[in-house]
């Protein structure tokens, strides 16, 4: 005897579903008694996900708390020797990607199939022209001998430039802006990596818009891939002033 | 002896011929399932291969600490030994263990539902953890890692020349398995729950699982950064923790430490949910102070994260830092408590059995409680710093991770064997194997105490010759505990040819699993059930029979 013996009235119809009973959407998986509970359970494990995420991120966000705290003058003077104006394209250039991928998620809400498209490709180069200026950016700090290592060359911070602000450092100072390197590395890094991942997923999308696969009322994947593409915004949003607006003068 | 087992009449009683095993057929419809219930048992036998290698680990540290001299293997061999029984027997046995078989089988059942809210997650859950795996492996066959699982800076960033990130890489990988889970559990529970079945009349064992899914998904990111720095520093020269460029090792231990004691919490907890059941079903009573039970679940879950840096009293903390953290670690230690007392009323003016689940959760009170007063005993500022990094520690963990966990968790296979393959056990057998295995543990262990109290320390080969005899006392144990987590393996396999038809609720129990078959449907339910009745209700159960009975006659 199934478990229905022990009830003492039948289940209620779906008083919330704009479709027959029996029936489910295309998109609709098994397990779940409704498209509203799925969609529901989808965009709280997106949350969830990005909920790790903070985690993850913090773990540097803390290391970088401590290291700010202990040594200012380096993270000062190492600060002022990244590229601001590039900071500056890439902020704007990731804020301009985070509202295309709105205007994606908004086009698949309003069944726009052409404009989805071109959302999630304007989401998509945008992507690759922030990957690109970064690129610059650690090329640019490779050859200035800025990269913790074996080649990381002091002499910048201990005899700066007479043309720059920058007051000079002690040598003990100086070698402790290789931690601040360190922590741009891993923190850019970890956030190229996020959004490389990103991108690959915005190709898939990108494939299976073309279908029409979002434009008939599925918008969850988009709506979801919209978090976490905020979400990667977001961590950008933190690491700009943090690693490039120190003391700036 | 009296029993409360129920099987139904052997002569004609037959395994129902549709269950989830049946349903397909093949190798890839096992590798390519999205039944929870499957990837249950792939991890079954995945956490159960990598426990023989880190118990065959445990028996080359065990053989070594014969004798006083450091004769059987070279100083570095045995630190890739306590190193890699380490890391096998947490991240890829007591890590998964309950959550990854019993809590993936068992929670959608649990709450009336067709399966956990991701089921294809849950599958990629499996082949991370298998990646994890087969890293380990890798690093085994390269080599070993000999940092000890702590991967404590700057031994693992600067002085090793071992596979450190290789074993960085494998844990990583793991630890998403682990992330996955837990988010699966999460939404599950929220979102997936049947009419009728409200927080408070859910299982205790999905409290538990719920509690340890909100550990897995806090605290195993804050590793993966910790050893992604290891890694980093170590290839690309990265420097955070290095004193050289300003660094500070200490700093790796916090971010550490902050995941590893939440990690001990996502062991414990779905240990306590088994129990909570098993307690139950074989006292005939419902868990006393179930609202108790579920919200010191929780409260567990949150104070555990606030007492990390008791790993690291000798550490270089300042005085201050190590008295509040010992102030705290205090504190945590309630909630477990509480538990322990709420099992002990269950019991209490209850009709107590038995059979071999219940053994094995006996064995766990009586060993949980003393591993976990010896850990107060190590919050204590005081006695710390003379009894850590030494055979007291090792002892303690042990008793609660072993005598603790591992009991749990044979206490959950073999309350839910017959539900998940319709046989049963042979009882006289299991009965045997778990007295071996309780014998076995405490000669393994309790010589650790004393000996870590007389000042051996751990992770090394060599001890002064008066703690010889203490030391082969262990390892006698060892042997004996070795055999007595064999036979399971060899009775639980013959059952699943030879043992006795079980039936839908041998055991008479409440919950909704009991209700269904055995083995379970691939979509568990005919209908969604919905639920009127409390958890532990033996009454509604006791009605239910009986209207049963009057129907079919």
């Amino acid at each position: 005897m199934s478990i229905a013996s022990t009830i003492t009235h039948p289940p209620e119809p779906e008083i919330h579903a704009s479709h027959d009973v029996h029936e489910h959407p295309f998109y609709q998986k098994h397990h779940f008694e409704t498209a509203e509970q799925q969609r529901e359970a989808a965009s709280f494990g997106m949350w969830l996900f990005l909920l790790t995420e903070i985690m993850f991120f913090g773990g540097l966000f803390f290391a970088y708390l401590l290291y700010r705290n202990w040594y200012y003058d380096a993270f000062v003077a190492a600060s002022n020797s990244i590229s601001m104006p590039l900071g500056l394209i890439n902020t704007v250039v990731l804020i301009s990607s985070s509202f295309t991928m709105a205007m994606g998620v908004w086009s698949a809400e309003v069944r726009n199939k052409k404009f989805l498209e071109w959302s999630l490709i304007a989401t998509i180069v945008l992507g690759f022209v922030f990957l690109g200026i970064k690129s610059v950016e650690y090329a640019q700090k490779f050859e200035e001998h800025h990269v913790p290592g074996a080649s990381f060359d002091i002499r910048d911070f201990v005899h700066p430039p007479a043309d720059s602000k920058e007051k000079p450092l002690t040598v003990d100072m100086a070698n402790h802006t290789q931690i601040y390197f360190s922590l741009y590395f891993a923190m850019t890094g970890v956030h190229a990596l996020h959004m490389i991942i990103g991108i690959a997923i915005l190709f898939v999308l990108l494939v299976k818009a073309r279908t029409g696969l979002y434009t008939t009322g599925y918008v969850q994947p988009i709506e979801n891939f919209g978090l976490y593409w905020h979400f990667v915004d977001i961590v950008w949003i933190f690491l700009f002033p943090f690693l490039y607006l120190i003391n700036r003068h | 002896m009296s029993t409360i087992v129920s099987l139904p009449d052997q002569a004609t009683a037959v395994v129902p011929k549709k269950n989830y095993i049946t349903a397909e057929h093949g190798l890839l419809s096992w590798l390519l399932t999205a039944d929870h219930k499957r990837i249950a048992m792939l991890y079954l036998f995945s956490i159960t291969f990598f426990f023989f290698i880190g118990g065959f680990f445990a028996g080359m540290v065990r053989l070594e600490l014969l004798t006083p001299a450091g004769d059987l293997m070279a100083a570095d061999t045995y630190n890739k030994m306590f190193t890699m029984h380490g890391i096998v027997m947490i991240f890829l046995f007591l890590v998964p263990s309950v959550p990854a078989t019993l809590g993936n089988f068992f929670i959608p059942i649990m709450i009336g539902a067709k399966d956990l809210a991701f089921p294809k997650i849950n599958l990629l859950s499996w082949y991370l953890y298998m990646a994890g795996g087969i890293f380990v492996l890798t690093t085994l066959v390269l080599g070993g890692v000999d940092t000890g699982w702590t991967f404590t800076t700057p031994l693992s960033t600067h002085y090793l020349n071992t596979h450190v990130v290789t074993t960085a890489t494998a844990i990583f990988i793991a630890g998403f398995s682990s992330i996955f889970t837990g988010l699966n559990f999460i939404v599950t529970v929220h979102r997936m729950r049947a009419p009728g079945m409200t927080w408070f009349r859910l299982p205790l064992f999905v409290w538990s699982n719920y509690a340890a899914s909100v550990l897995m998904v806090l605290g195993t990111p804050v590793l993966a950064i910790a050893i992604v720095l290891v890694a980093l520093e170590r290839t690309l020269g990265l420097g955070v923790f290095d004193p050289a460029k300003g660094g500070d090792p200490l700093l790796f231990q916090h971010l550490f430490w902050f995941y590893s004691h939440p990690a001990v919490y996502i062991m414990i907890l779905p240990g306590f949910g088994v129990i909570s059941e098993v307690i139950s079903t074989f006292s005939r009573k419902r868990v006393f102070g179930y609202t108790a039970v579920a919200f010191s679940s929780v409260a567990i879950a949150v104070f555990g994260f606030f007492v990390w840096a008791h790993h690291m009293f000798i550490m270089g903390v300042s005085n201050y830092s190590a008295l509040v953290f010992s102030l705290l670690t205090m504190l945590v230690a309630v909630p477990s408590a509480i538990k322990i007392f709420n099992w002990a009323f269950t019991l209490q003016k209850g009709s107590i059995t038995f059979e071999t689940p219940m053994l094995y959760a006996f064995g766990f009170i009586g060993l949980f409680t003393i591993g976990g007063l010896t850990g107060v005993f190590l919050g204590s500022l005081g006695m710390d710093v003379h009894l850590t990094e030494t055979y007291f520690i090792v002892a303690h963990f042990h008793f609660v991770m072993v005598g603790g966990m591992l009991m749990a968790f044979l206490a959950g296979i073999h309350f839910w064997w017959p539900k998940m393959t319709g046989r049963m056990y042979p009882e006289g057998m299991s009965k045997f194997a778990a007295v071996v295995t309780f014998i076995g543990f405490i000669l393994t262990f309790f010589p650790q105490f004393i000996v870590g109290y007389l000042g051996m320390p751990r992770r090394y080969a060599a001890y002064p010759a008066e703690f010889q005899v203490l030391n082969v006392l262990s390892t006698a144990g060892a042997t004996v505990l070795g055999v007595g987590y064999m036979l399971p393996i060899f009775y639980l396999a013959w059952s699943l040819k030879y043992g006795a038809i079980a039936g839908n609720n041998p055991w008479q129990a409440t919950g909704l699993e009991w209700q269904i078959q055995s083995p379970p449907l691939t979509e568990n339910f005919l209908e969604t059930p919905i639920v009127d009745h409390e958890a532990y209700d033996y009454e509604w159960l006791e009605r239910k029979t009986q209207r049963e009975l009057q129907h079919v006659g």
